[in-house]
């Protein structure tokens, strides 16, 4: 779970997206193949290589009003297409946080 | 309590205006996001995992309650409801939108209360005893100091750029509870054989990737001096710190690659050359903050009233009192501490309705303050001995009364791989897994005094390295690993642990806590020895024995 603010090289070892966080609210969200952002993992652009997760992050890093902080996060993709996220950090950002929050307690 | 000026409203005001300004533009466009993450840091504002945290001072832990209702109100209207209280008497708020910051800000700036000096590379939040101004025996209220340099620190123009964020706590108690050794500048307030104020002052402490405990720079500054050395100190670091490389930053990086002897001298020689300057300070001015501060007025109480008498017949409320509560200096009243470690909750969260109910009965039992401390629980500070009673009631409906202060179970927690951008590995729920191992009140009692600090990151937010047990939680081959350290402690006598052995797995953390225990337990000589009094007498090899014997 290496923080990505150390991400200093792009070197992918399998299926990657785009990930960041989105300006006016600040959710997490991913980049789309249709050079858009959306909350949904399952709609992320996936990058297999590491000149097209350069394109895809260079595109992100120019749409500065659409979103902060992009990075490149690997995922798992299953046989049926179904996109997963690739770490347990990437895993708590999609799906919260793994305590239960005070005001649910 | 101190009451703001008109000074101070201005510029919390006039600060609320420009960043409305500022995330105005950048929701525009007009500042791209470099451009403005320094001014949002200028603001407390972090990106996290999620979303925005919004990170508010609480200057030396002293809060009324007509601003914890604020907080209150921030939580529940612009987050999900809940606050968590940091390590540095700040609060946080880990889901608020950017759109809506400006809009909170303006929320606490009509209560005084704003963000500055909460991040970024300049003068942070000034720290204190959270028992500042009621502790028996303190020498005088450190607060008074506190908020002098927070009026010349904030916004300060030399103290803005910093090479690295600058930290300053202060106390004036023998027993320190405001952690001034791991400071970067810690003070203690001590008077000279004159009688006169000043202060021991000490330098470069710190924890982080490379973690320092603090050294005495000068045995006595007097009172009237202390800005000068400051800037001083400040200059000295300003010119040479590193700014080439962030993790040789801080002041504790120079302070030891010069050596305090050759540190003490440069700052000295900047002291003689600004020490007669407009930085001496007249007795009025602190005579002028110090009337700004109002204090409650005592009514003559019974040192031992009917009602705590009666009281004492009831086992859980006496768990409870020996725990949270200590004696205050007037003897009619009590200093109690609210534990923010509920049994499998996370450490130094606090919900707006807790929030709330706890302004009311501050307003009702403590003369409208509360106090935050850095081992991230709340205080109430002038509670009538009579009403400590009725109060433990009130707070045990809250879910507030678990009584583990100063107990294994009361446990610091940074954020970690919940919530932290920075994190490698989660501390919150190896927390609330120690929580629920020792929940049972007499056994945490039979262990007694020992605290657990865990940090997700080298950064130690959760101040692992000065834990009776520390832990750290890093990030090996994809997986989370903690480093257990035993024998750290960050009061009078601050020290830093000692490793045990090698990383242990997620799974494993509360069965290795448990063995560390165990062996205490059986190694100590009696009952009343601590734990760091064993860890001491025995250093760290028998624990090391236990815990890796069978691993």
């Amino acid at each position: 779970m290496t923080s990505p603010l150390e991400q200093k090289k792009i070197k992918i070892a399998g299926p990657s997206v785009v990930t960041a966080n989105r300006t006016w609210d600040g959710i997490v969200v991913y980049r789309t193949a249709a050079r858009s952002w959306s909350a949904e993992l399952s709609e992320a652009a996936i990058v297999r290589n590491s000149d097209e997760a350069k394109a895809l992050l260079a595109e992100s890093v120019a749409d500065d009003v659409g979103a902060i902080g992009p990075y490149i996060a690997p995922v798992q993709v299953g046989a049926d297409g179904k996109i997963e996220p690739g770490n347990l950090r990437e895993q708590i950002r999609r799906t919260g946080v793994t305590i239960g929050q005070p005001a649910q307690v | 309590m101190y009451a703001y000026d008109e000074i101070d409203r201005t510029l919390v005001n006039e600060r609320v205006s420009e960043f409305r300004d500022q995330v105005k533009r950048r929701l525009s466009g007009e500042l791209t996001e470099d451009e403005f993450k320094i001014l949002r840091l200028q603001n407390g504002v972090y990106l996290q995992l999620h979303a925005y945290m919004f990170r508010v001072a609480i200057p030396y832990g002293t809060l009324a309650s007509n601003q914890l209702r604020a907080l209150a109100h921030v939580a529940r209207k612009y987050d999900r409801g809940y606050g968590h209280f940091t390590t540095r008497q700040n609060i946080q708020f880990n889901w608020i939108k950017l759109a809506e910051l400006p809009d909170a800000l303006a929320d606490l700036a009509e209560v005084g209360i704003h963000a500055m000096q909460t991040s970024g590379n300049n003068m942070r939040n000034v720290t204190s005893d959270q028992w500042a101004g009621v502790a028996p025996g303190e020498i005088e209220d450190p607060r008074i100091w506190s908020e002098l340099i927070r009026q010349h620190t904030t916004l300060h123009p030399e103290f803005s750029f910093l090479p690295r964020k600058f930290k300053i706590a202060i106390t004036a108690s023998d027993h320190d509870r405001a952690a001034i050794k791991i400071h970067d500048i810690g003070l203690k307030l001590i008077k000279n054989e004159k009688g006169e104020t000043g202060f021991e002052v000490l330098v470069g402490g710190g924890l982080g990737r490379t973690p320092f405990i603090g050294k005495t720079i000068k045995h006595f500054v007097h009172g009237r001096d202390i800005l000068s050395y400051i800037e001083a100190i400040l200059r000295v670091y300003n010119q040479y710190g590193r700014r080439d490389n962030i993790y040789k930053a801080r002041i504790k990086i120079l302070v030891h690659e010069l050596g305090i002897e050759k540190f003490s001298r440069e700052v000295e020689e900047e002291w003689q050359h600004i020490r007669n300057s407009s930085l001496q300070i007249d007795d009025e001015v602190i005579e002028d903050i110090r009337s700004r501060f109002t204090y409650p007025f005592y009514e003559k109480l019974p040192h031992n009233p009917d009602e705590l008498r009666q009281a004492a017949a009831d086992p859980d409320f006496e768990a409870w009192r020996k725990n949270s509560v200590a004696p205050h200096k007037n003897p009619g009243y009590s200093i109690v501490t609210i534990s923010l470690k509920p049994i499998g909750a996370p450490p130094g969260d606090a919900t707006a309705e807790q929030m709330d109910a706890l302004a009311d009965l501050a307003d009702k039992y403590s003369f409208g303050e509360i106090r935050v401390g850095h081992e991230q629980n709340l205080a109430l500070p002038h509670v009538a001995k009579r009403d400590l009673p009725a109060l433990w009631k009130a707070l045990d409906k809250l879910g507030l009364a678990t009584p583990n202060v100063n107990l294994i179970t009361d446990i610091i927690a940074c954020p970690g791989l919940d919530y932290c951008s920075l994190a490698n590995a989660r501390s919150i729920p190896i927390a609330q897994e120690l929580t629920r191992r020792f929940a049972n009140h007499e056994l945490a009692n039979l262990i007694g005094r020992l605290h657990i600090n865990i940090s997700g990151c080298i950064n130690a937010c959760g101040h692992h390295h000065v834990g009776h047990i520390g832990i750290l939680g890093v990030e090996k081959n994809g997986e989370e690993v903690y480093q257990i350290t035993i024998g750290g402690r960050a009061d009078e006598s601050a020290a830093l642990g000692n490793l045990i052995g090698p990383g242990v797995k997620f799974d494993e953390v509360a069965d290795v806590v448990e063995d560390i225990v165990e062996a205490y337990l059986a190694l100590r000589e009696r009952p009343e020895e601590l734990f760091m009094d064993t860890v001491k007498r025995l250093g760290v090899e028998p624990f090391k024995e236990r815990v890796y014997a069978t691993r």
